[in-house]
């Protein structure tokens, strides 16, 4: 378990790392980034797991199930979405002659 | 087993880290996402072996809730995730994004709702404190703070007040890019009512700290809501972009604070680290378009100067010209530099614009791609596109390489492009664009702009270049009039 203080630099070093991560991104990889930190979100789906799974009645099971439902569509989708767009980012194609992609 | 757990979750933060520095450089992203993909899989799988869930006396019908959820919100995801048209994927980024929040709000919903119950059954005479409660037998908890935890309780709130924002504003983001909301305008002096909602929004978030009864819980989440719709909807659509990237960021700052909430490393390293560097992400998108993310927010971008005024009161008319003219000046031009836009992509002229470029450059005809930085509806948006109709990376070009390359050019060919050429944004301090960089295309020779009609471009800003002396408009549907120019190419 993480408490307290502990929890206080993981957050800080956390967002320096983030930080780090972006500062030398080239323009065209923008949107294909963005799509992949939206899918590292995706993550809150083990929140959601468990919320559900502390769950003890009816209420708290709708709204955890809601929850895992909303949670497991951000990890998906934001995989299938970032997956499909870097495909096009696939290394043959940087240099290869005119039309022998695709 | 909660050893493997720990360590699991430890090893997805990795990844996700390791994923997402790869996926910076176009070389290993495609490995990026993998790497992050499996780390997802692994906490995923090991958290149905965590204790609280196993500990639970409802576990079994938990369990089934659990892969029940995950199976229909996956299942739905995949699928408009793999249906999606590429045009339309940043409001599927906005969605999903969207059901982040979402999540990360309910998770604090529930969290709440336990803690608010514990104190319900330590308010009934002769009440039992639940045998998880965190308050001792001397002391019963007497409101939801008490029951959680001081630091707990503040982090779960401000997670959910984040969470729900980020939740319903995607929402309306992904309508309005959808086309599906097209207004701009909700109430009269907009601003101040978010004003006075957001201090009522904290006020029932202190009222929620100290809360024994539902009620306050129930408002707290309702006026998140209408504020998250309230500060979207005044948002032009050309700044979209930058409010899905902030809402991105946002979640998971929401996220890494559930995360403390459940005392999860996983979900507080991922969250933080996607909510620095989507913060980081959201001004570099606002820098490329000359926007400061205050200002994306506050000064209604478009929505004053929207309305088609006509062309004439500026001054010049716009010069009409016919697709077999277009396609002899180009056949016999040394150099076309091709501009296109999002319109481009909405009328799929994408293959047939990569199609006209190989007869082109038969003829010999030097042919480039100019790609605005905010070219399409997010940055990179385009390069994307033009990667799927498989334009060769080496024909495409940026704004600073192309830039002095344009007075050297014969024609110059926007396709469904408005304000990246709009020299507005370079003379007149009163355009709305003012200060963006564009490209220059009116330093060419000819510029020819392919347009569906004579209405302003997206962001709703009269464009000066149209008037031009060397600029010739041809009207029509993207698609078919490049299939004319390919015609008149061949017949030559």
């Amino acid at each position: 378990m993480i408490e307290g203080l502990a929890a206080l630099y993981i957050f800080m070093l956390a967002g320096f790392t983030g930080y780090e991560i972006i500062s030398k991104v080239p323009v065209i990889l923008h949107t294909p980034l963005m799509s992949g930190s939206n899918f590292v979100h995706g993550i809150v789906l083990v929140g959601a797991m468990i919320a559900l799974g502390i769950a003890e009645n009816t209420t708290q099971q709708a709204i955890g199930f809601v929850a895992v439902l909303l949670a497991a569509g951000n990890a998906v989708g934001g995989y299938v979405v970032t997956e499909r767009m870097l495909e096009m980012f696939k290394p043959s194609e940087k240099k290869s002659p005119a039309g022998e992609n695709k | 087993m909660s050893i493997v757990i720990q360590a699991s979750y430890f090893l997805a933060a990795v990844l996700f880290i390791l994923g997402l520095k790869q996926m910076s450089s176009p070389v290993t992203a495609r490995r990026g996402i993998l790497w992050a993909g499996f780390g997802m899989i692994l906490a995923t799988l090991v958290t149905f072996a965590a204790p609280e869930l196993y500990e639970n006396p409802q576990r079994i019908t938990n369990y089934v809730l659990i892969i029940v959820a995950i199976a229909i919100g996956g299942g739905y995801a995949w699928m408009s995730g793999k249906k999606v048209a590429m045009t339309d994927m940043p409001q599927m980024i906005a969605m999903y994004n969207g059901m982040g929040g979402g999540a990360a709000a309910t998770i604090a919903a529930v969290e709440l709702l336990k803690a608010q119950g514990e104190v319900a059954r330590a308010a009934e005479p002769g009440g039992m404190l639940s045998s998880i409660g965190i308050g001792s037998a001397e002391h019963l908890p007497m409101n939801i703070s008490e029951a959680m935890g001081v630091d707990i309780t503040i982090l779960a709130i401000v997670g959910a007040i984040i969470g729900t924002i980020a939740f319903s504003g995607s929402i309306i983001a992904w309508a309005k890019l959808d086309g599906r909301l097209n207004t701009n305008k909700l109430l009269p002096q907009q601003q101040i009512i978010n004003l006075i909602l957001a201090i009522v929004l904290i006020g029932f978030a202190i009222a929620v700290y100290f809360a024994t009864s539902l009620t306050p819980i129930l408002v707290f989440f309702g006026i998140a809501l209408v504020l998250g719709v309230f500060i979207t909807v005044p948002v032009g659509g050309a700044d979209m972009p930058v409010i899905i990237s902030l809402f991105n960021a946002l979640t998971g700052l929401a996220v890494g604070f559930e995360g403390y909430v459940l005392g999860n490393a996983a979900m507080i390293i991922a969250g933080t680290v996607v909510g620095s560097a989507g913060s980081l992400l959201t001004h570099l998108m606002a820098k490329a378009m000359n926007r400061s993310v205050s200002n994306v927010f506050f000064s209604g971008f478009g929505t004053a100067a929207a309305g088609e005024a006509a062309a004439d009161e500026s001054g010049g008319s716009m010069k009409e010209i016919q697709a077999q003219d277009v396609g002899i000046m180009m056949a016999y031009a040394s150099q076309v530099v091709i501009i296109p836009g999002y319109g481009m992509a909405v009328a799929q002229a994408q293959h047939k614009v990569w199609e006209l470029t190989q007869l082109l450059t038969e003829k010999g005809v030097k042919v480039k791609f100019a790609i605005h930085p905010v070219a399409g509806r997010m940055p990179g948006h385009m390069n994307v596109l033009l990667a799927e109709a498989g334009v060769p990376y080496d024909l495409i070009y940026d704004m600073e390489d192309i830039n002095a390359d344009f007075p050297n050019t014969t024609v110059t060919l926007v396709i469904g492009a408005n304000d990246v050429v709009n020299p507005a944004a370079k003379k007149d301090p009163a355009s709305p664009l003012f200060g963006m960089p564009i490209l220059n295309a009116e330093d060419s020779d000819n510029v020819i702009v392919i347009k569906r009609g004579r209405g302003t471009g997206f962001s709703g800003v009269e464009n000066p270049l149209f008037l031009l002396d060397n600029t010739r408009m041809l009207f029509g549907d993207g698609q078919k009039a490049v299939n004319e120019l390919i015609q008149a190419v061949k017949e030559l």
